[in-house]
This record gives structure tokens, C-alpha cells and sequence, in this order.
């Protein structure tokens, strides 16, 4: 179900604009995707009623997130050093293969042909169902959304509403063709009962279960995770053997981070005053204890993460905790849906974060999936500066050589270059540039009426018969 | 894997950025509340999201649970006989009349199926509660273990009222959390819910389809 990385090289963009194009024209999306929005929008703007005091928790929660960054190597060695103490067990990967492996080698030692899942963006990135699958592992998603798009070999459209791309009919439909014994209701309320039924007996019966993670305490060794469900309780408390996979950057320092993280991030993602559960995970069961996974694993997770590192402005993209207001706020989005954007994380964060992790040659496009509007950076929770980030990748794409971030470089096109060359050779001649305006005026005529895509739906611009400033200059304006 | 661990740290340390650290300020805590404000903050954010909410006195509420049970047509309710609620039901409960009281021995390979399957609802005890979002703080215990919370249908749980924090940040310090976590700690602000399908909330899904609060003052 996890799509592969689209190959094209270069500025081979056809695969987004086929993507982007099918989107827009699917009317079903479009409006699926504006009233969930709006609604998320609203209900995040009801949760922050003092503008003041979310700007305080904005910039607490930066400075949280800031700060277990700057020390990150040593939170990562303290993390695995409590987790170790408290019985868990810690896990390293480069890479996805590795961390495929050692979730691989987990399920084997086991001898675990099948695995429960709660959400997990990590799993997704990792392709872990699909990997699995090929060693005969069965992957069940457990949280609803994903349950009924995996029902349908999709991937998730948004991170936190992942089948936000369905409206119930079709939910209903799907139901219908996979659990033909179950009566057809459209009902939502008996929709999510069919689904609880169905995936009771699935918890009941898994040898192993898996989970991601949000935050992971350095200071006790604790994993926590959000949810409204249960899945990830029942994920990380029914089966023997625990799994968990997260990112490196998501550790924090201390236990007393937590709450204003917890509080900022729920309100940003859905507008609640706070989920349903909140699970702290330290370790697994203790002796006499009489339940929960008696194996608690902890995959941390590289991928390119350590690279982000290395630069003091795109370090901010690992500040990120995953709340999906930035999509949920972005006209772009709003109106084409998670998946045009090929890659595991839609919006302006993933359009950050994807072509770093990829490549520019790879998801360069993403960057410019974007208005620059601005809305993202406003109400990031942790204060990222999307459009500063967006317009950096852009710069990355096109730049002349070769620079730090994988296939930098490799967007420069020779015309468009030269097309630039030439706008700031006349823009930095005043003589020039007057020269040039006169002979645009004078030959406006012979602007032909197909400009590239501007002109595919829309008309051509016209230049104007006199120049702004042969105007200001008969009106005998000073000339300041 | 010591390798990839070791690759890991070390670009992480020779690429660490310049960031600047320093003190961390605490958002100013809101005016502390009085008892009765907490547990009018507490009820009503749990009433929000569907959960019900009861008030009793420390001495009654054994018979007020039986009664709640019983209107609710409550068969069998699972408690711990060796937990923190279990002297007080086992005096007060009348062993006449529903719902039946049940209980777990040994671990989970044991009741595993019971509890899946033939369960209605169980009764555990809270550490503590959070005004300020409506929240039970849960740490699982020998005697009441964590699925017991999350598998069956109904969850009652109790909850004195002089263990009302206003908030979380304020409650962690209290009590000190980052000197000992144990297993599982847990944050319980209402029964499982959903929004998954076209956003329209949904109760019922994985936890528990009904919470029932009982506060005692």
C-alpha cells in the first residue's frame, strides 16, 4: 500500500502535474477535502481563544523542541540508556532497509506471521507493510482510518485524518465489498461499531503489536503516545511483544516538556482540549505484573535525519511534531489532497521535509506546492518557518553547483537560467533597463499569445503602451 | 546494530549547529482554583465528550455504583478484590442483587478471552484527575491491571475528589513523576472515540464505548 518514490530525474515533473490535475478535476476530492478543513480550522481556532497565550505556548514549545535538538546525541544516549535500564529494548537504523530488518528480525524470533498496527507516519515511510508482506508477515492497520484505506490498497491522504479523502458513501461501499456478511449502513456511528467487531478479534489474536511514537523522554526513558481510539493502547498493551519506530529527532529532554507539548499539539491538530488517551510507556511488564507486552522494542530511526542536521536553517524541520495544522491551513492542499504529493508526508511540512529526505532531483516539485501565503508558519505550533524553508528548497533546486542537500542543483534548467541571467543583467543597468522598457512598449504587439502553461487557462498579460514611469514623468512627479 | 548507532551519533556530533539553548520559561499557570471550581471544570469537560459524571459521598457510594449499575442493566461488573476499592465493595456490595462482581486471577494468558469476550464493564480505581481538560490519570497496578480500563465495554472508574489537579504540568510536579514512571501511565479524558469518517465524532471504537466517573467527596 506504501507507494514507491517516483524515479524521474530531473525536471521530469509529469508525475505531480498528472497527480495534481486528477485532483482537481475530481470534484468528490475537492469538496471532501474543503469541508474537512474548514471544519479542523475552525475547531483549532475555537481551542486557542487567546491569540496572546497561544503566541506563549508557541514559543515554549519552540524552545522545548530548540533545545532537545541542540543536545540531541546526548538525549539519544541518555533515551537508550533509561529505556535499556527500564527493560526496553533500543534499536538503531540508518536506514529504512535496517529498520525493516530489525522489525523483520523481531517478528522471526517470534515466529509472528502477523502484526497489529496502531498509526505510525514512520511505518509509512519505512514501507513496512509492503516489506513484510513480502516475507509473509501480515500487516493490519488498527486505527480506522487507516483500516478502511488499507482496505483498498491506499495510502494515507492527511496524517492525522488519513482517509479524509472518503466521504461516508464510499466508506459504506467499501465495507460492503470487503465484509459482504455485515448489513450495508452508511450510519458513521455503525460504521465505526462494524469496524470495532471486526478488529476485536484481530487484537485478541496478535503476537505482536506496533506503534509509533510522539514524544520520548530522555530523562525517564518513557515513550508517549496520542490518540483518540484505543488502537494504540490496545497495540501496546493486548499482544506479548511491543514495537515501537519513531524518528530520532522526536526525543525530548525532560518528563516536564511533555505537557505543553501534549496541550499544543492536540489543540493545533484537532481542536480538542485533549485526546482521548495518553499513553506513557516506560517499560514492559514488570515482574508480577499480570498484562501488557512482556518485550518492548524501540526502533530509532535515521533516513536522512542526521543530514537535516548538519544545516542551521533546515534544522528547523525536525522541530516538527506532527499535527497537521500547516496542511490543514494550506490552500494548496486544501484543494488537491495528500496524495498528488507522492511522498509520505502532504503539505507544506512534508513539501520540507520529503525532498531533503529524497532528494531535490527526486521531490524538488514539492516546494513549489506552495502560494507562499504564508498560513503554515502562522500557526505551526513549533514556530517553523515553512515559507522561509519552502523558498530555501526552491533556491536549492535551481542553484548554480552542487551544494550539501542531496541532488541540489539538479532543478537549474539552461533556458530559465539564461532567462534570469538576463533579468538581472537589466536590472542592475539603469540604461539598460530603460532601453529595455522602451523597446517591450514599443514591440508589445509581437508578444505571442501561448506563454507555457500561464497561458494553457489563462489569457496572456499585455504590456501596457506607456511604462509606469513615462506616466509618473508626465505627470510631473518628483522623481523620488 | 552498534554500528549504525555509532554512525548516527557521531554525524550528529560533527554536524551539531550552532543553536541557542537557555532557560526554558513555564507559561504562567492559571489562578489556582478552588475545590469546587475543579470539579465543575472536571464534570463538564467529561460530559463533553459523552462520559458520565456522578457525585457521591465517600460512605454511599458503594450502593450508588450498585444502583448505577443496575439502571444501566449491568450484569456482571469486574473489580479487584486486593485494590485500593476492593475492601470497600466487598463490605458495601449487595451479593442479593446484579450486577455480579468478578475478578481475575493470575495473568493475562488466563482471561484473555473472558475479558475480550465476556466482559461488560470493570471497575478501577484513578490516581488522579485533571480539571482543566476533563482528565482520569490511571497507573496500573498488579491488582488492576491495564487492560482492564481499556478492553471492556464500560469503564467505571473512581476517583476522590481531593486528588483534582488543575492541570497536568501541575499535578507531574506534585508528585514528582520524573523520579520513577511506572509501566504505564495513563491519560483517560472520556470513552474511545473517532473522527475519521468525513469528521463527524463517533463514540466507541477500540476503548471503552461508555465512561461512568464516580467522584467521591
Amino acid at each position: 500500500m506504501t507507494r514507491s518514490l517516483p524515479e524521474n530525474r530531473g525536471r521530469s515533473d509529469v508525475r505531480f502535474h498528472t497527480g495534481v490535475r486528477e485532483a482537481l478535476n475530481d470534484p468528490q476530492i475537492r469538496a471532501n477535502f474543503r469541508s474537512a478543513m474548514d471544519g479542523l480550522i475552525h475547531k483549532r481556532r475555537n481551542a486557542f481563544p487567546d491569540p496572546a497565550a497561544l503566541e506563549r505556548l508557541r514559543l515554549r514549545s519552540e524552545r522545548i523542541r530548540a533545545n532537545a535538538l541542540s543536545r540531541l546525541p546526548e538525549l539519544l544516549e541518555q533515551l537508550e540508556q533509561r529505556c535499556t535500564a527500564n527493560g526496553i529494548r533500543v534499536h538503531w537504523a540508518e536506514t529504512v532497509e535496517q529498520a525493516n530488518e530489525i522489525v523483520l528480525g523481531i517478528m522471526r524470533q517470534h515466529d509472528a506471521r502477523m502484526l497489529i498496527k496502531g498509526k505510525s507516519m514512520v511505518s509509512e515511510e519505512m514501507g513496512l507493510n509492503t516489506f513484510l508482506e513480502q516475507q509473509g508477515i501480515e500487516c493490519l492497520e488498527s486505527d480506522l482510518g487507516e483500516f478502511i484505506i488499507q482496505l483498498v490498497g491506499e495510502a494515507p491522504s492527511h496524517i492525522i485524518a488519513p482517509a479524509i479523502h472518503k466521504n461516508r458513501q464510499q466508506v459504506a461501499r467499501i465495507f460492503r465489498d470487503k465484509f459482504p456478511d455485515i448489513p450495508y449502513t452508511e450510519d458513521i456511528e455503525q460504521l465505526t461499531r462494524n469496524a470495532r467487531e471486526i478488529l476485536r478479534k484481530r487484537f485478541y489474536q496478535a503476537p505482536v503489536g506496533l506503534s509509533g511514537v510522539n514524544f520520548a523522554v530522555a530523562e525517564t526513558g518513557t515513550l508517549c503516545l496520542v490518540e483518540n481510539e484505543g488502537n494504540g493502547r490496545m497495540c501496546t498493551t493486548v499482544p506479548p511483544v511491543h514495537i515501537a519506530v519513531t524518528g530520532i529527532e522526536k526525543v525530548v529532554e525532560r518528563l516536564a516538556d511533555v505537557p505543553p507539548l501534549l496541550d499544543i499539539l492536540v489543540r493545533s491538530a484537532t481542536g480538542q482540549p485533549i485526546s482521548t488517551y495518553f499513553n506513557m510507556i516506560s517499560s514492559p511488564r514488570r515482574p508480577g505484573e499480570r498484562d501488557g507486552p512482556k518485550e518492548v522494542h524501540l526502533v530509532l530511526l535515521d533516513n536522512g535525519r542526521s543530514r537535516i542536521y548538519e544545516d542551521p536553517e533546515l534544522i528547523a524541520t525536525l522541530r516538527c511534531i506532527r499535527c497537521g495544522a500547516c496542511m490543514n491551513h494550506c490552500p494548496v492542499y486544501t484543494r488537491v489532497g495528500g496524495h498528488p504529493y507522492l511522498a509520505t508526508i502532504p503539505g507544506p511540512i512534508g513539501s520540507v521535509l520529503e525532498p531533503q529526505k529524497a532528494g531535490l532531483d527526486r521531490l524538488g516539485v514539492l516546494p513549489t506546492f506552495s502560494t507562499l501565503c504564508g498560513a503554515c508558519g502562522e500557526v505551526c505550533p513549533v514556530r517553523i518557518p515553512l515559507p522561509k524553508l519552502l523558498n530555501r528548497l526552491r533556491y536549492e533546486g535551481v542553484r548554480k553547483g552542487s551544494g550539501a542537500l542531496p541532488g541540489a542543483g539538479s532543478r537549474r534548467g539552461r533556458n530559465e537560467s539564461l532567462l534570469w541571467g538576463l533579468w538581472r543583467w537589466l536590472h542592475t543597468s539603469p540604461r539598460l533597463y530603460r532601453a529595455a522598457g522602451r523597446l517591450a512598449t514599443r514591440l508589445r504587439h509581437l508578444l505571442p499569445n501561448r506563454l507555457g502553461p500561464w497561458t494553457r487557462v489563462r489569457k496572456p498579460p499585455r504590456i501596457a503602451a506607456r511604462s509606469l514611469h513615462q506616466l509618473a514623468h508626465d505627470q510631473e512627479f518628483d522623481h523620488e | 546494530m552498534s554500528k549504525a548507532r555509532d554512525n548516527i551519533l557521531s554525524r550528529l556530533r560533527t554536524a551539531r549547529p550552532d543553536l541557542p539553548g537557555g532557560e526554558l520559561e513555564k507559561t504562567a499557570s492559571p489562578p489556582s482554583s478552588t475545590p469546587n471550581q475543579r470539579i465543575e471544570q472536571f464534570r463538564s469537560h467529561l460530559e463533553a465528550v459523552r462520559a458520565e459524571v456522578y457525585l457521591s459521598g465517600r460512605d454511599e457510594w458503594v450502593a450508588e455504583l450498585q444502583r448505577l449499575a443496575q439502571e444501566k442493566r449491568i450484569g456482571s461488573l469486574l473489580y479487584a478484590p486486593d485494590g485500593p476499592l476492593g475492601s470497600a465493595i466487598s463490605k458495601g456490595w449487595d451479593e442479593q442483587t446484579k450486577p455480579h462482581l468478578k475478578w481475575f486471577e493470575q495473568e493475562i494468558d488466563n482471561w484473555k478471552e473472558p475479558i475480550f469476550f465476556d466482559t461488560e464493564a470493570a471497575l478501577t480505581s484513578a490516581r488522579a484527575g485533571i480539571a482543566a481538560t476533563g482528565t482520569l490519570v490511571l497507573w496500573p497496578t498488579v491488582e488492576e491491571p491495564r487492560s482492564w480500563s481499556l478492553v471492556p465495554p464500560i469503564h467505571i472508574a473512581v476517583l476522590d475528589t481531593s486528588h483534582l489537579h488543575d492541570t497536568f504540568e501541575s499535578l507531574m510536579e506534585a508528585e514528582a513523576w520524573h523520579q520513577g514512571m511506572p509501566t504505564n501511565a495513563l491519560l483517560v479524558s472520556g470513552p474511545s472515540k473517532t473522527a475519521d469518517i468525513e469528521q463527524t465524532l463517533s463514540y466507541g471504537i477500540h476503548g471503552p464505548v461508555q465512561l461512568i466517573v464516580l467522584l467521591l467527596q
